[in-house]
């Protein structure tokens, strides 16, 4: 409940920064000076003229590359940004290839230029405000800050802008922007049948959510909730196998009088050091029909045909949540000695003068220590085993393949297996666009009901 | 010590061996299969785990100029390299704005992150490529065109550095601030030493990471073979058709990437703990 009511808050004080800022805006435009008003259009203007050179060309420049990017660079795109182009290219009548709409390109660099615009109006109401903030100074008789001072305050006062613009691009151009791609692919038909530059893709609306929720006839219904199904209960017991396991490991390593406990940990810690890559395709090949462990049992007569690992959906699925457990386990062990030796060692001492034994000691003591320190860490790898592609990918490829699933489903895919193979193998772009918002909303869903359940977000001074 | 805790010793010894067996197991049948020639004996898959008799071919093979191993083996050094010194420099900026300043934007920007961050990473792949070939960083550019997706939005994963961040006591900072020194100078003479663990944790993740790349590597260098790296391979090596001939030279390809990870791994393994035990109680 509190932090839905710090959500609210956080709204709250949001809307009340922006009406802030509104009224100032307003403010500027109704009583700024006729220069302030000239830098409603020449951005910097005021600036410029006042000799702040470096905030006043900072804004200038900013316009003239944001105006160039709309209507010099953009036009030709946005412009056909509601059909998504209409002339296909093609072999004209008399042999010449003739060029026509990429769509691709269309609603990629759209997106960009409605963004562009975006940050025209953010730079346009930062230039404004700033500049009538700075006649606001000079008419109270205080002095502006030099080009000098501005340029240290980047190091100073605003060192967080220096440091975080490049990063916030980086973020901006290789993930923000593919995002809101791959979102609006997923209202097109962009698919192997449709791929630019040889053929237009256009906006069919909600027709693929609708193909992927459908029961009946091509519906993706049957396959994705079985895709779905599976990558819940995998993401269970990855989770919580390996969470209970792998602190089961790291008592046993804690236990008094055992030695060498250094050597136990390093041979676990081996897992994580070595290469997935290697690891795991080493071992999925190790239970593969050809592989050593069922060679060897045929070469010693133990079976007389190989047990099909792989092949068999039931053995596919348990096998990969064990061999899951030999990645996971050395993690939760590290984690585990770590939060072990936190616990006062007078809680268990206490304990057993009353006559506890160890289990109950686990159970009363140890159990809900951890469960209460290691619950936001319980969360994310929750969902990060949702998202587990590596383990996944390596030891299964998704497979076996299966006639109740279709477009290139396996019985061991997850969502994000699944997406791959839809993007790499069959090429349907629009659906795994779909495949990925629906990923989206799972992780987002679990996340907010869970968090806002966990003991020690609720509770925080709870078990001290 | 009593009896009974004796006994309970004992079985926790025998699960101990058991586990370290299991654990093992893998890697001992590695270095042992990257042994097997394939001239002379099996290049495949074998239900035996010594070969019959010791050989060098298969890294032979590797080194011999028939495959473009050490090319693809020194472009995956050069990203997880350049990935590295990126990565840990972004993630440390982003850390310290977020740690230490407050600026307008800043529970926005750390909204939008998370939120961002529930997206799978595939989602965006085939866009990603479409950026890089504007950039001309696909096929024969693949090299630069992961170090730049690898490092461009690393922003993101700040979560663990900047919760160390935040156990540094801010008067520190007001101190240093007193004495007169910028924001600047704080972090870079001050934050950044006190924070090596932190800062070798992050490094080594960064290191670590390309050389499992299999997926958006093989996407971005697709059919130019120059440009691949060693997950890429590896990954073609086993699931070929015929990769029963490849099978050994996986396995002694896969010997020589273990070896050096692993090795930095274990010197730096004390940073790892702390970096992943510190992450996992902040969430």
């Amino acid at each position: 409940m509190d932090k839905f009511k710090k959500n609210v808050e956080a709204f709250r004080e949001f809307g009340r920064g922006f009406m802030r800022m509104l009224r100032e805006l307003g403010e500027s435009i109704v009583k700024g000076s006729p220069m302030t008003k000239v830098s409603m259009v020449i951005f910097g203007f005021a600036h410029i003229l006042r000799k702040q050179f470096l905030r006043g060309f900072t804004f200038l420049v900013g316009e003239l590359a944001l105006l160039w990017m709309i209507f010099g660079f953009g036009w030709k795109y946005i412009s056909k940004f509601s059909s998504l182009g209409n002339s296909s290219g093609g072999y004209n009548p008399d042999g010449t290839i003739s060029y026509g709409d990429n769509s691709f390109f269309i609603l990629l660099y759209g997106i960009l230029v409605i963004l562009a615009f975006i940050a025209l109006l953010i730079l346009w109401s930062m230039s404004l405000r700033d500049s009538y903030r700075c006649e606001k100074r000079l008419a109270v008789g205080k002095k502006l800050p030099t080009n000098k001072e501005d340029w240290h305050s980047l190091f100073d006062k605003n060192f967080a802008q220096t440091l975080l613009t490049l990063p916030v691009i980086g973020i901006f151009v290789f993930t923000v922007l593919p995002i809101l791609f791959m979102i609006c692919i997923a209202f097109t038909n962009y698919d192997k049948n449709h791929t630019p530059p040889s053929a237009l893709f256009t906006w069919v609306g909600l027709e693929n959510f609708k193909k992927i929720l459908d029961f009946g006839g091509t519906g993706l219904g049957p396959t994705f909730f079985r895709v779905l199904g599976w990558t819940l209960c995998w993401a269970f017991f990855a989770t919580f196998l390996n969470y209970f396991l792998g602190m089961g490991v790291a008592i046993l390593i804690n236990r008094q009088g055992i030695k060498f406990k250094k050597l136990w940990r390093t041979i676990l810690v081996m897992t994580i050091a070595v290469p997935q890559i290697v690891s795991l395709l080493y071992i999925g090949k190790l239970f593969a029909a050809d592989g050593l462990i069922n060679l060897f049992l045929m070469n010693h007569g133990i079976i007389d045909r190989a047990i099909p690992f792989w092949t068999n959906a039931n053995y596919a699925r348990v096998l990969i949540i064990l061999i899951n457990l030999w990645v996971g386990i050395p993690y939760m062990m590290l984690i585990a000695t770590g939060l072990l030796m936190n616990i006062p060692a007078d809680l268990y001492e206490s304990a057993r003068i009353d006559g506890a034994n160890s289990f109950q000691m686990f159970r009363k003591i140890t159990l809900p220590y951890m469960l209460f320190v290691t619950g936001p860490f319980l969360l994310t790898s929750f969902t990060g085993n949702l998202n587990n592609f590596n383990v996944i990918y390596l030891l299964s490829k998704g497979q076996p393949k299966s006639m109740s699933l279709s477009d290139g489903a396996g019985a061991t895919d997850l969502l994000v297996t699944w997406l791959y193979t839809v993007t790499v193998t069959n090429n349907d772009y629009k659906i795994a666009a779909v495949i990925g918002i629906m990923v989206f909303i799972v992780t987002a869903v679990i996340s907010l009901v869970v968090y806002g359940m966990l003991p020690s977000v609720k509770d925080e001074e709870g078990f001290q | 010590m009593s009896r009974k805790k004796k006994i309970g010793n004992f079985f926790t010894y025998i699960v101990l061996i058991l586990i370290s067996i299991v654990w093992l197991f893998p890697f001992v049948g590695l270095v042992l299969q990257s042994f097997r020639s394939y001239v002379t004996e099996f290049g495949g898959m074998v239900g035996y785990l010594v070969p019959k008799k010791f050989s060098l071919d298969s890294y032979i093979y590797l080194f011999s100029g028939e495959c473009k191993f050490i090319r693809w083996y020194l472009n995956t050094l050069i990203i997880a390299f350049f990935v590295t010194a990126g990565q840990t420099v972004v993630v440390v900026c982003v850390s310290y704005a977020l740690s230490r300043m407050r600026f307008a934007g800043r529970n926005f920007l750390m909204r939008t992150w998370l939120i961002l961050g529930m997206f799978p990473g595939f989602l965006t792949m085939i866009c990603l490529y479409f950026l890089l070939k504007l950039l001309g960083l696909t096929q024969a550019g693949a090299v630069p065109g992961l170090i730049l997706i690898g490092i461009a939005s690393s922003g993101m994963g700040y979560y663990v550095c900047k919760g160390y961040f935040d156990t540094i006591p801010k008067s520190l900072d007001e101190a240093a601030r007193i004495d007169g020194a910028t924001r600047a100078q704080i972090l870079i003479s001050m934050i950044v030493p006190l924070s090596k663990p932190i800062i070798i944790y992050t490094a080594l993740v960064a290191f670590m990471a390309p050389w499992c790349d299999y997926v958006f590597a093989s996407y971005v260098a697709f059919g130019h073979s120059n440009s691949y790296n060693v997950a890429v391979s590896l990954q073609n090596w086993v699931w070929t058709n015929d990769y029963q001939g490849f099978f050994t030279r996986f396995c002694a390809g896969g010997i020589l990437v273990a070896i050096p990870v692993t090795i930095l791994f274990m010197c730096l393994q004390k940073y790892y703990v702390e970096g992943v035990t510190g992450g996992a109680v902040k969430g």
